[in-house]
């Protein structure tokens, strides 16, 4: 039982990042909608973010910025006081570049809105099969 | 159809969870991710670089490669929304909204007929009506200059404390934004017009890539600081910390400007009359 115990607490954070993700893949798959879509591929986008966050994360350690860094008196540095600063920078970069493609998926569904006034996948598919 | 995804997505995520089995446990000190090159990092950056704050260190100067290419990501981005919306020619629309500030009444002036004046009295509002709203205006017209002084903050000490070129930028951003918001969209456009955020855009881009050439130009490998250090003054490891902030601005002015581009096109739908 105690087995098991720690099991579940050293794995649930992935768990948690798989079910948003199957929540924005489910979206990105059925829904009709195109914006629906588009909320299910940020759902997906915050599931990863959220992952490689986690995975930056070390017991005991505290935030990547080094204590007393000013100036040229620093204590030695040790790698297991500090959390992982790559997984940091990745999502740094991946949230503003999220936010930039979501304004061309947004400008893409305008445009797609103009053409054929709807934005429901299966009318705009049957109006492409009528031509 | 709903079936066959919901089946699709329930194979891929119990593949998932049972293979999370194998994974690290959280906060483990030695994990994989944590042992190989994340040492590194945190144990030279400030030899290196002189910057306590290690996701800065990493992101302008171990990976500025990737920083540089991210940033030309949210230009295209920005370029992108441009083309696929901005409207070549804006015709004139059947009708305008305008209001006399003094007495609060609003015009409607059908296609041809005289305008108003441009006058401080009276102002174009968007043809979805709007009311006039003293308490959001005057509330965002104080918060936005500190909103843009929070932002530089962010930018300038980033060396120091959480922050950076990417965050700066889009404080600076949202606070144009709101500001176009809260007022119209015409106004922000004065002020800040198409051409000016286009021009910011491309520059924030160019100080970069231009930091990267002028150091090979001075002698040193693309987006190696430390060739910066005769022109900057200080050790080359001072020179590292410099060309960190110097590039965090032309990150900061990129991502500020396609910000806020991005929004004039998706709030007008690229005709740049009226926003929401």
């Amino acid at each position: 039982m105690d087995g098991l115990f720690d099991f579940i607490v050293s794995k649930y954070n992935y768990w948690g990042y798989v079910v948003l993700m199957m929540i924005g893949m489910y979206a990105m798959i059925v829904k009709k909608n195109l914006v629906k879509k588009i909320i299910g591929m940020n759902i997906f986008q915050t599931a990863i973010i959220l992952f490689y966050v986690s995975i930056g994360a070390k017991r005991d350690a505290t935030l990547p910025i080094i204590a007393h860094g000013h100036g040229d008196a620093h204590h030695a540095v040790h790698a297991v006081d500090y959390m992982n600063p790559l997984p940091h920078v990745l999502m740094l970069t991946a949230i503003v570049v999220a936010v930039a493609t979501l304004g061309v998926a947004l400008a893409l569904t305008i445009k797609i809105y103009k053409q054929y006034n709807t934005l429901e996948e299966d009318e705009i598919n049957a109006r492409l099969r009528g031509r | 159809m709903r079936i066959f995804g919901l089946l699709t997505v329930l194979l891929c995520g119990g593949l998932l969870i049972y293979h999370t089995a194998d994974f690290p446990a959280w906060g483990d000190p030695a994990s994989p991710a944590s042992t190989h090159l994340s040492p590194y990092y945190i144990e030279h950056s400030i030899d290196d670089t002189m910057v306590p704050n290690l996701v800065t260190a990493v992101l302008a100067d171990y990976r500025s490669y990737d920083t540089m290419f991210e940033t030309v990501v949210v230009f295209a981005a920005g370029i992108a929304c441009f083309f696929l919306l901005r409207a070549a020619k804006s015709k004139t629309p059947e009708s305008m909204l305008y209001r006399h500030i003094p007495t609060g009444i609003t015009l409607r002036i059908e296609k041809g007929s005289k305008t108003p004046p441009d006058s401080a009295d009276f102002e174009r509002i968007d043809s979805v009506w709007v009311p006039y709203d003293l308490i959001i205006k005057i509330t965002c017209r104080l918060l936005v200059p500190f909103i843009q002084l929070f932002a530089l903050y962010v930018v300038a000490h980033g060396h120091h404390s959480p922050g950076g070129g990417f965050q700066g930028g889009v404080i600076f951003g949202a606070a144009l934004i709101l500001f176009a918001l809260t007022h119209n969209l015409s106004n922000s456009l004065k002020r800040i017009n198409e051409k000016t955020s286009a021009l910011f855009a491309a520059s924030g881009v160019l100080v970069y890539a231009g930091t990267g050439i002028l150091c090979l130009l001075l002698g040193a490998n693309f987006l190696d600081y430390s060739a910066l250090a005769p022109l900057l003054g200080g050790d080359p490891k001072m020179a590292h910390s410099h060309g960190i902030l110097i590039v965090e601005i032309g990150v900061a002015i990129a991502v500020m400007a396609v910000m806020v581009w991005i929004y004039y096109n998706l709030a007008s739908r690229g005709r740049h009359d009226e926003g929401l």
